[in-house]
């Protein structure tokens, strides 16, 4: 108990008052970062109703493969960090240690693949807002077909949600990386793990707001 | 006890332990520094507003000049002062104390929210000073903002900044009403005040996080040309008035339902005697907070919306009317055969429930689609919005700062000045905008830098506005009156007992005369309502009414 009493706040009368508050807390602000996204996500269904010819054609330009792909790395990943507060609770901490690391390493991977994507979008001219100008043929796809009214709006939703959605990505893999040194520095027991668990709470977030962009941007 | 000698106030010194301080209580006082140095700001430029529009014709501002001002006064007095205001200070210094608690839930992340906040107000204010001038008015309507100066950067960034800390503070209150109560405080014995700020949590955390990504769009409209709000790039203004009214109509609530929980707490106070409907006035502060997010499209009658939705919007705006009334008819029934003690915070208690009735009633007035097609963007609506925000919000924060002062401070401040200045300030703000109430009908547009040319068809202008700005002028020098008084208070004022009013609430029966730094020697065990007055005095000690 002497390692977790140094975790308990003076203004706090119990541990569980602690880790209940934190969780709170938590859940909260995941409720204003639905609220975030909720803005875009009604810009994206604002300009879809008004205009679903275009965002039918303009969403052929992504490539849903890659977006499948991610897909797939991110459930992998949430998979791994709720199999880490799991095993954090049970105080095996050589296989949280390993679990981070994966969810660190599936988040990197998320990254990679969001690079190539945009980078062959710039590379053909599709820029969010002014710089819009596509242009090339890829497989059989004559870009400059699609710089149609409109369209533009499609892209600028496109950029805007999947770039503040990467940087959500990036914040999570700083929080990845900064539980990993606590957990070989042993600062978790199954007494206190609010860390992992609250990390574990934003990151099932991220993953399910990807869930909606996926289909919404790539697929319909 | 050894309270006297050792405080919040003198547990640590310097300037760093200020800055660097988690201590709910001294945070509160950084808000109160913060804020009242903005309000000072956002005064100022009113007075200047005032003063060009005091006599026809050019006075002080060429156009220009004037739209720039109006919209800083705009920013700054919404954003830095209203919002921020009482939950910054009074929720911070008294909600903790009041359930029983030694803190807030996140005591750093409420630190954070503090330079959040002034992180947001510097980048504001040094935006509009040095990057260029904004003239778009506090609502940075597109295509005003599309076409304005770089500065709309640093304005939009601003307000994302301190949305950020207005989200906070919010989410720690929210979880330290639901964590942190004392044993025996329970849901109904959370005395008002609490209840609101808890309210007004549950509007912060759902309604920031929309002007959030609006002015991240808006930022990027302006930045990369997205094309989102700005019609010329195929984008929706209306839509930017939907999104950004979702949330503004909402803050509204944020401003107004913790004023109206200081003034249920003044009303129990002063009136000796429980507050009348106890659980009406709880449950419709949270009834506001949900109705609020109901109504945003009554800004926008004009705008194009649908006629459909206009009615149903407009039907929504006067459900509001019910819970609000609600809490007018108990705060009038508590004062009915109490025994009404007629100090400076009840002063304002009184002033606010003139004040805000007829801001409220003005309200349900500019809510009526027909009656709004006549009356939108009149001074009809300043006036309107004033009533509320000012003599509503800043009215409730006035008195509860006079409430508060003793235990923030630990000195009374002079109850004659207080007087003078409370009757300055009901006098001269009733002066400033009840005219403007007929310059509207009559048809004054607002924001307008120049009403001469209206002359010949309505000469009552010129006198209107002049009795307007003599008005404003007169209130000024009630609120310094209050400023004056108020320092000399904290130098030489005479020392304030524990309780000085007598009330029933945690934070004055269960402390010294100014808190020590944890707030209690031990938890306290509550087993009282926080308006129960019955044999108060044999159980927490006779009142002692250092200054009558």
């Amino acid at each position: 108990m002497s390692s977790a009493d140094t975790t308990l706040k003076h203004y706090f009368v119990s541990h569980e008052q602690q880790f209940d508050a934190a969780k709170l807390g938590m859940w909260l602000f995941l409720v204003t970062e639905i609220l975030l996204f909720a803005g875009m996500f009604v810009a994206y269904a604002v300009y879809r109703s008004w205009h679903p010819e275009v965002f039918l054609q303009a969403s052929e330009l992504l490539d849903w493969r890659l977006g499948a792909l991610n897909t797939v790395v991110l459930l992998a990943s949430s998979f791994t960090v709720a199999l880490s507060i799991h095993y954090v609770q049970k105080g095996q901490n050589d296989k949280v240690f390993l679990l981070i690391i994966l969810t660190l390493l599936c988040a990197a991977a998320f990254m990679v693949v969001k690079y190539f994507e945009y980078s062959d979008k710039f590379s053909h001219g599709i820029f969010p807002g002014a710089g819009f100008d596509p242009h090339g043929i890829i497989d059989g796809k004559d870009y400059s077909k699609y710089n149609v009214p409109f369209a533009p709006q499609f892209f600028s939703i496109y950029f805007v949600m999947t770039g503040i959605h990467g940087v959500h990505v990036l914040v999570g893999m700083g929080m990845f990386g900064w539980l990993a040194t606590r957990v070989a520095r042993g600062h978790f027991s199954p007494q206190w793990y609010t860390p992992v668990e609250l990390t574990g709470l934003y990151w099932h977030l991220v993953d399910i707001i990807w869930i909606f962009l996926f289909p919404l941007l790539y697929l319909i | 006890m050894s309270d006297e000698s050792h405080n919040y106030l003198n547990a640590k010194k310097g300037i760093w332990s200020w800055l660097s301080t988690t201590d709910h209580k001294r945070i509160g006082i950084l808000y109160a520094i913060a804020c009242g140095a903005f309000f000072l700001l956002g005064g100022i430029l009113a007075t200047f507003v005032r003063t060009e529009l005091g006599t026809p014709g050019e006075t002080i501002l060429g156009q220009d000049e004037y739209n720039q001002v109006f919209t800083l006064h705009g920013v700054v007095m919404v954003f830095l002062v209203i919002i921020p205001a009482i939950p910054g200070i009074l929720g911070n210094f008294a909600l903790p104390i009041q359930i029983g608690a030694n803190d807030v839930a996140f005591p750093r992340l409420n630190l954070a929210s503090w330079y959040l906040f002034m992180a947001g107000a510097i980048m504001a204010v040094c935006g509009w000073l040095f990057v260029g001038k904004v003239d778009t008015g506090w609502t940075f309507y597109t295509p005003y903002s599309s076409g304005a100066s770089n500065a709309v950067l640093w304005l939009t960034s601003a307000v994302f900044v301190a949305g950020f800390a207005s989200i906070f503070t919010g989410l720690n209150f929210i979880v330290t009403v639901h964590k942190m109560r004392a044993p025996g405080m329970t849901w109904n014995r959370l005395p008002l005040f609490t209840w609101a700020i808890y309210a007004t949590g549950i509007v912060q955390v759902l309604a920031t996080p929309v002007i959030g990504i609006t002015m991240i769009l808006l930022f990027l409209e302006k930045l990369m040309h997205i094309g989102i709000f700005d019609p010329a790039l195929g984008g929706d203004p209306v839509l930017f008035q939907h999104f950004f009214w979702f949330y503004s109509h909402p803050a509204v609530y944020i401003m107004i339902l913790p004023a109206m929980g200081i003034i249920s707490d003044l009303m129990g106070t002063f009136s000796r005697q429980q507050v009348s409907g106890y659980t009406f006035i709880a449950l419709s502060s949270v009834a506001i907070a949900f109705l609020g997010f109901l109504v945003w499209g009554h800004h926008m009658f004009v705008a194009g919306q649908s006629a459909l939705s206009s009615i149903i919007f407009s039907m929504l705006t006067f459900l509001i009317g019910i819970p609000t009334g609600i809490k007018v008819f108990n705060w009038v029934a508590t004062m009915y055969k109490g025994s009404v003690w007629l100090r400076t915070p009840m002063l304002y208690a009184l002033m606010f429930l003139f004040l805000f009735t007829i801001g409220g009633l003005t309200g349900i007035m500019v809510g009526v689609l027909a009656v709004d097609v006549h009356l939108h963007d009149t001074y009809f609506v300043v006036a309107h919005f004033h009533y509320v925000m000012m003599g509503g919000a800043l009215i409730g924060l006035i008195g509860g700062l006079h409430y508060w002062w003793p235990k923030m401070t630990g000195r009374m401040y002079n109850e004659t000045a207080g007087v003078i200045a409370a009757i300055l300030v009901f006098i001269g703000f009733n002066l400033t905008f009840f005219t403007q109430f007929f310059l509207g009908s009559k048809g004054m547009p607002r924001r307008y830098h120049d009403y001469s040319e209206l002359l010949d068809t309505f000469p009552e202008f010129a006198a209107l506005n002049m009795a307007s700005t003599i008005g404003s002028y007169i209130l000024g020098v009630g609120l310094l009156l209050i400023l004056v008084y108020a320092l000399y208070s904290l130098f030489r004022g005479p020392k304030a007992t524990a309780n000085p009013w007598g009330a029933c609430t945690l934070e004055w029966t269960h402390t010294g005369p100014v808190p020590d730094e944890h707030n209690f020697h031990e938890t306290p065990q509550v087993t009282r309502g926080p308006y129960d007055f019955h044999l108060a005095d044999d159980v927490f000690g006779p009142k002692n009414n250092s200054q009558s």
